[in-house]
C-alpha cells in the first residue's frame, strides 16, 4: 500500500499538511506539452483567420473554419483543462450532456429555415 | 486513463478499462468521481451549465439570423481595422483571439508551477494572464465604442438586418463579463499565492475552507472555459 492509499484510508486528518500537500501532487506534466499546444492553438487561430482574408466562400470556407474551431476547442478542454488525464466517468458526465446543444440547434435550424420561407413569402421585404 | 490518478484522495484505481469503469463509477451507493475533488468537480459541472447559457445564445443568434430574409451585415468589414491606406479585415478580433490564447497559455502554466509549489512564478504567471485578460476586455470596450459611434444598437443598424446588434452585444457582452470576473478571481488567487495560503493552508475569506494548490488549477478551469468560449464566438459570429 503506498503513502497515498495509507492516507486516503485514514482520512484527511491523519496526514500532516505536508503528506496532504504530497499526496495532491496532481496534473503534474512537462512544460512542453503546454508549448506545443500554445504554439498550435496560435497556428490553427491564423489559419482560420486566413480563411476569412483569402475570401473563401461556401462548404470549402465552412469545412475549414468548424475543423479549426473543433481543433482549438479539443485542444483546449483535453490538454489545458487536463481532460485527457481525467477519470474517465467525469469526461463522460462533462463532455455529453452538451450534445443536446447540438440537437437544441438542429432544430432550431429547421425551424428558422421555416420561418424565413414563410416570410419571404408572405412579407415581401421580409421582417 | 487505464493508470491510476494522484489525487488529495489517494490512488484510486479504475474498477475497469473503458466505458465497463464508467458505468461501475456511476453504480450506486458511491462516489461517482471518486479520486476528483469536489471543488474541481463543482466547477466542471458549472461550466456544463454555463455551456447551456453561451450555447443557447449562438442557437438564438443562429435562428435570428437564418429567419430574417433581410441581408446580414458582414462581419469582415464591419469589424475591418484602417491602418494607413490599407483595411484589414477582422484585425481587432484576429489580436483579441491571440492575446486570449496567450492568457491561456500563462495560466496553464502558473497552474504547472503552482503543483510545484513555485509560488514566485505561479503569481508573475497569474499576474501575466491578469494583464492579458484585461487588455482583452479593453479592446472589446474599443470595438463596442467603435461600433455606437458607427450606429450600432440593438435595434438597428446603418447595413442591414436589425438582429445583428442585439445578438452581438448580447453574446460578446456576456462573455467580456466572463472575463472581467475571471480578472477579478485571477488577481484574488494571485493574491493568496503570494501570501503563501495555499502552502499554510489559510482559510479563504468567503468558504472557510482551507487553501490548497488546487485552487490554482480549479480558477485555470474557469479560465479556459471563458478562451473556449471565444473559439465558438470567433467562428460563428465573426467568421460566418
Amino acid at each position: 500500500m503506498t503513502q497515498a492509499e495509507i492516507e486516503a484510508h485514514q482520512g484527511p486528518s491523519h496526514g500532516t499538511q505536508k503528506a496532504a500537500g504530497k499526496a495532491e501532487a496532481h496534473q503534474q506534466h512537462p512544460l512542453k506539452v503546454y508549448f506545443v499546444v500554445w504554439g498550435w492553438l496560435f497556428v490553427l487561430s491564423a489559419a482560420s483567420y486566413m480563411v476569412d482574408y483569402a475570401g473563401l466562400e461556401g462548404y470549402l470556407r465552412w469545412t475549414l473554419i468548424l475543423l479549426f474551431m473543433f481543433l482549438k476547442a479539443g485542444l483546449i478542454v483535453a490538454v489545458f483543462m487536463h481532460m485527457v488525464w481525467e477519470r474517465l466517468a467525469l469526461a463522460y458526465a462533462i463532455l455529453l450532456p452538451p450534445l443536446a446543444v447540438v440537437v437544441f440547434m438542429v432544430l432550431m435550424a429547421l425551424e428558422s429555415d421555416y420561418t424565413f420561407l414563410t416570410r419571404v413569402m408572405f412579407l415581401n421585404s421580409g421582417g | 486513463m487505464s493508470e491510476a490518478s494522484h489525487t488529495a484522495m489517494g490512488t484510486v484505481q479504475p474498477a475497469a478499462p473503458g466505458l465497463r469503469g464508467v458505468a461501475a463509477d456511476w453504480s450506486s451507493d458511491q462516489r461517482a468521481f471518486k479520486n476528483v475533488s469536489w471543488g474541481k468537480a463543482m466547477m466542471w459541472i458549472f461550466l456544463v451549465s454555463d455551456t447551456f447559457v453561451f450555447g443557447c445564445f449562438l442557437v438564438a443568434y443562429m435562428t435570428a439570423r437564418m429567419s430574417t430574409a433581410v441581408p446580414w451585415p458582414n462581419a469582415s468589414e464591419v469589424f475591418a481595422l484602417h491602418i494607413g491606406e490599407t483595411n484589414f479585415p477582422l484585425l481587432l478580433i484576429a489580436i483579441m483571439t491571440f492575446v486570449l490564447i496567450s492568457s491561456s497559455g500563462t495560466m496553464a502554466m502558473a497552474v504547472n508551477y503552482g503543483y510545484r509549489r513555485n509560488r514566485k512564478m505561479t503569481a508573475i504567471l497569474l499576474l501575466a494572464t491578469a494583464v492579458l485578460g484585461a487588455a482583452f476586455v479593453g479592446m472589446q470596450v474599443f470595438e463596442w465604442s467603435k461600433l455606437i459611434s458607427e450606429g450600432v444598437r440593438p435595434w438597428g443598424n446603418p447595413w442591414g438586418a436589425a438582429q445583428f446588434g442585439s445578438t452581438f452585444f448580447m453574446i460578446t457582452g456576456f462573455h467580456g463579463t466572463h472575463v472581467t470576473i475571471g480578472v477579478i478571481f485571477l488577481l484574488i488567487v494571485a493574491r493568496k499565492v503570494i501570501r503563501g495560503d495555499y502552502d499554510n493552508g489559510r482559510r479563504g475569506f468567503f468558504t472557510s475552507r482551507q487553501g490548497r494548490w488546487e485552487c490554482v488549477e480549479i480558477m485555470g478551469l474557469y479560465w479556459h472555459f471563458v478562451d473556449l468560449v471565444w473559439v465558438f464566438i470567433f467562428a460563428f459570429f465573426y467568421l460566418w
